[in-house]
């Protein structure tokens, strides 16, 4: 059974409708990439999933509807959002952003050992434990947005633009770090991407949309190897 | 010399109601970015219903825990049921939702317990042996009291869970909603801890200036001074400015400017610090890099 259905999304911000009747899915376990180009609606899709936008269509997490439910229930269920500009707490201590991630959770016990092994997948945050988070760096801030949503242990992670303001020797680590934890976890990630080819090498599965809709479907290697795709989006 | 300190500790004692009051004031401003000016009048409002709970033969403890635990219950209540709908609304609706607030809770409580001032009971007995020549017993238990509470609530912001969600919730709405955090029921705690503060301060201050539907209304702009004086998103800075308000007000009611005075005194240092210093003393410069 697929994780994430989604069919005939509509999402729209005041008046501009920005999604027009997307349709994807996403199977359990798998890492699948939306590509587009800048307005093409893939930080609008990741919104809509999570109820942060006014959406019509019909999407099902695990079997259940979500289309209608709010944020913080959604959030509940097990999809972990990392999104656009990271959503630090800015006044809040690293460790206590990480704390948060694991608000809704019950075993309080693992909950210390998973901040353990998130300083673990990056040292860095464990040198800043305790510094404000406002005052770490873009690379170090992202690495946090993606510890703090794995503190949630959940099914399903929509990373927005994890590569954003990133070195990309740090690009490569942060996609080894996610690698292995699809892996060990199973947990299912969505990725948003600008950096088509890293998200293609990360991905089994690719959607490209373009202007709200999904234009082109299918294994990440059919996309490399598509003309077009391969010309707008890889650059060569 | 004594007379001095005399005013300096009389000015501690009134100095943590204003400081309590200030409190309540940032919590609600951490939040919403406004300034609850109805915070006064739910504290008189509470400190009326300890009153009756007294009156009606209650000891007095008894009565001041029910009392902090109905203003926690009426916080909340205001905050889903008036506060909630005009969320998104402009500043300005906003403002007038307060000042509805405030003129509703001053009338009711006249309508019910009409505007004769009543004497209020002190929990601290008239000849303790803590009794000192320079402070009364009820105004070393007020300190007292007004300490604790600000050390329960340190704690239960700095170290527990809800209070780290609470916090989250007052700074970041949408990531608190990305992690689970039910940001509306956050708002709506915040004001009911608010309330509860408001209403320890009510009670503390009440056999002071005793009890009248307008008890509040000169507190409330020393609590607000306080506030602004220390940051108004400072909690740290609100109490320290509400001591500090306190202790100013009665040395120089007492020495420099009389006491017909001392309201005006803490509106000249309300403006003062919006001109000289907006972010008050304490108040936080956050940095981030963009």
């Amino acid at each position: 059974m697929a994780l994430l259905e989604v069919k005939g999304l509509h999402a729209a911000y005041g008046q501009t409708r920005v999604l027009h009747g997307l349709d994807f899915t996403m199977e359990e376990g798998s890492i699948t990439a939306l590509l587009g180009a800048n307005g093409a609606g893939k930080t609008t899709t990741l919104r809509a999933l999570c109820g942060m936008v006014r959406t019509e269509g019909e999407v099902r997490f695990a079997g259940a509807s979500i289309g209608r439910r709010k944020t913080e229930d959604i959030a509940r269920l097990g999809i972990a959002h990392v999104p656009d500009g990271r959503g630090t707490f800015l006044n809040l201590t690293t460790e206590e952003n990480l704390r948060l991630g694991a608000y809704a959770r019950r075993d309080k016990k693992a909950v210390e050992a998973d901040i353990e092994r998130m300083f673990g997948h990056f040292p860095r945050l464990k040198e800043r434990r305790r510094q404000q988070a406002g005052t770490l760096s873009g690379g170090e801030q992202q690495m946090l947005a993606v510890s703090r949503a794995l503190m949630m242990k959940p099914k399903l992670m929509l990373l927005d633009e994890p590569s954003f303001g990133l070195a990309p020797l740090l690009v490569r680590e942060l996609f080894q770090i996610l690698e292995r934890i699809n892996e060990a976890e199973r947990v299912s990630m969505l990725l948003v991407e600008q950096n088509a080819a890293m998200a293609l090498d990360l991905a089994g599965q690719a959607y490209l949309i373009e202007t709200g809709r999904v234009v082109l479907s299918g294994k990440s290697s059919q996309l490399r190897d598509d003309e077009a795709v391969r010309r707008s989006y890889l650059g060569y | 010399m004594e007379a001095l300190l005399h005013q300096i500790l009389a000015g501690l004692a009134t100095g943590g109601i204003y400081a309590s009051l200030a409190l309540a004031l940032v919590m609600i401003y951490q939040a919403t970015h406004l300034v609850n000016f109805a915070q006064g009048e739910m504290a008189m409002f509470t400190t009326y219903i300890a009153w009756s709970l007294v009156n009606a033969g209650m000891p007095y403890w008894a009565a001041f825990f029910i009392t902090i635990v109905f203003a926690f219950a009426m916080g909340v209540l205001i905050e889903r049921i008036i506060i909630r709908p005009v969320e998104d609304a402009p500043v300005l609706a906003v403002v007038v939702v307060f000042i509805a607030l405030l003129v509703i809770l001053n009338s009711v409580a006249g309508w019910i317990y009409t505007y004769t001032i009543k004497s209020f009971p002190s929990p601290f007995p008239k000849d303790a042996f803590v009794a000192t020549k320079y402070m009364s017993p009820h105004e070393m238990g007020a300190i007292g009291i007004t300490l604790v509470v600000l050390l329960l609530l340190f704690a239960f912001f700095r170290f527990t869970p809800l209070g780290l969600a609470m916090r989250a919730a007052a700074q970041n709405p949408q990531s608190s909603r990305l992690v689970g955090i039910r940001v509306g029921w956050m708002l709506a705690l915040g004001w009911g801890l608010a309330a509860a503060v408001g209403a320890v301060a009510g009670m503390m201050v009440a056999p002071i200036v005793y009890l009248d539907p307008n008890m509040m209304g000169g507190i409330l702009l020393y609590a607000f001074a306080g506030a602004l004086l220390g940051g108004i998103d400072s909690p740290g800075g609100a109490v320290v400015g509400g001591f500090a308000v306190g202790v100013l007000e009665n040395v120089l009611g007492a020495f420099v400017i009389g006491n017909e005075l001392k309201l005006p005194m803490a509106l000249v240092l309300i403006i003062g610090v919006l001109l000289v210093r907006p972010s008050g003393f304490f108040g936080k410069v956050h940095v981030t890099r963009v």
